[in-house]
């Protein structure tokens, strides 16, 4: 089962839920792996003693214009949807503009010429890592600085996580999201059986929660929340989920020792045993509802 | 010679649109025969790109100057190379009939 853990607002416990869970999960005995879908700024791996594995290489194709064959016929800027050919034959020119070209390669298709030549380009990569305790596997997406869209990182590392499953038995695949509900998030998202909302109690929390449950709701994925730093804000976010019928699969209380370990890269389920039960309880919740709906 | 004047409206009362690619309209403006036509920008609403098709659009009139608010910079190399002068005007309260009476000096 695939477990995506997104929210809407950035900072709301992302990471945190996610490296916690996959530690607790592998307490519970379920075997899991975990995916580094923030490709922007991975960091999920800093939590844990880690042996690399190997290194993927992501890249993205790009067309090359080859104006010896090129007729200036205009086809390739015209089957763009991304303006991402500049053509103007009054004066002689045509050009790719890198910065919008999201390699779909259309253009190669359009053209009748042999002037589209292809090429590709180095935009991320994906890496494997082994904890040195158990032997479970996490994998990283990250992108190349200067590169417009993380999607194809994500894409792929979700896909080398998938198929590491399909070798050998695990129970949970964990897709640490990155925030925000643009492309980035909808890519992980798409990918998971159970999306994990991880929110906080405050009105930016709620604001941006109600934005990723209509995205997930039109996506058509089934959803749960965890209420982050519980007991700061008001009672609205409750409100909200008891009007939707969204499960709370469980709440953390705001506790200044739980950021401290956070801060120090430590797992913080490891040190405190009242956070122990909580994310006991929470894996609980994730496993019945994987077992009712199922 | 000809400029294209990012356009709010239609009209010569029309003021200044602060955005190229995504401008409402395109004053263009002949210099020779001080006659002003307004051309609607379909790339107003454009998902991606709007700039350089803009500037696909304004380039093939020709024009030989651009008058807006602001170029974003993916388009600003591409001007260059076509040898398109732009003219920044940071007064948006600036209507289209003032912005010719400055081109006339």
């Amino acid at each position: 089962m695939n477990i995506a853990v997104a929210s809407g607002k950035g900072g709301t416990g992302k990471t945190f839920f996610s490296t916690n869970l996959f530690y607790s999960l592998r307490q519970m005995g379920y075997s899991s792996l975990l995916v580094d879908c923030d490709a922007e700024a991975p960091n999920s791996f800093i939590f844990f003693p880690v042996k690399k594995l190997s290194e993927y290489v992501v890249t993205e194709y790009r067309p090359v214009l080859d104006r010896s064959n090129c007729v200036l016929c205009g086809k390739c800027a015209e089957y763009c949807n991304y303006h991402a050919i500049f053509f103007l034959p009054a004066m002689n020119k045509i050009q790719l503009l890198d910065d919008l070209c999201h390699g779909c390669a259309a253009c190669s298709v359009a053209c009748n010429y042999s002037a589209i030549r292809d090429s590709y380009k180095f935009i991320g990569k994906v890496t494997s890592y082994r904890t040195d305790e158990d032997g479970a596997c996490m994998f990283e997406a990250k992108m190349t600085p200067g590169v417009s869209s993380p999607v194809p990182i994500i894409k792929s590392a979700v896909k080398m996580a998938v198929k590491q499953t399909n070798q050998q038995n695990v129970d949970y695949v964990i897709l640490d999201s990155p925030p925000g509900i643009a492309c980035p998030f909808i890519q992980t998202a798409s990918h998971a059986d159970f999306v994990v909302l991880v929110t906080e109690p405050t009105p930016f929390g709620l604001s941006d929660l109600k934005q990723t449950v209509d995205t997930l709701k039109t996506i058509g994925k089934e959803m749960g929340v965890v209420v982050n730093r519980a007991g700061l804000g008001n009672r609205d976010i409750y409100q909200y989920l008891e009007k939707e019928s969204i499960p709370l699969l469980g709440e953390i209380p705001f506790n200044k020792e739980v950021a401290f370990l956070y801060s120090e890269g430590r797992i913080a389920v490891k040190e405190l045993s009242s956070l122990q039960v909580i994310f006991q309880d929470i894996v609980n919740n994730i496993v019945s509802y994987g077992n009712s709906s199922n | 010679m000809k400029v294209a004047i990012t356009s709010s409206g239609n009209t010569l009362k029309s003021t200044l649109d602060k955005r190229f690619g995504r401008c409402s309209f395109f004053a263009i403006y002949d210099t020779l025969t001080e006659k002003v036509e307004f051309i609607p920008n379909p790339n107003k609403d454009a998902e991606e790109g709007a700039g350089p098709a803009s500037v696909q659009l304004v380039a093939s009139v020709p024009v030989e100057k651009i008058v807006s608010g602001e170029f974003g910079f993916k388009i600003k190399s591409l001007l260059v190379e076509l040898k398109i002068q732009m003219i920044v005007v940071k007064d948006d309260d600036k209507i289209i009939e003032d912005i010719i009476q400055l081109l006339k000096h």
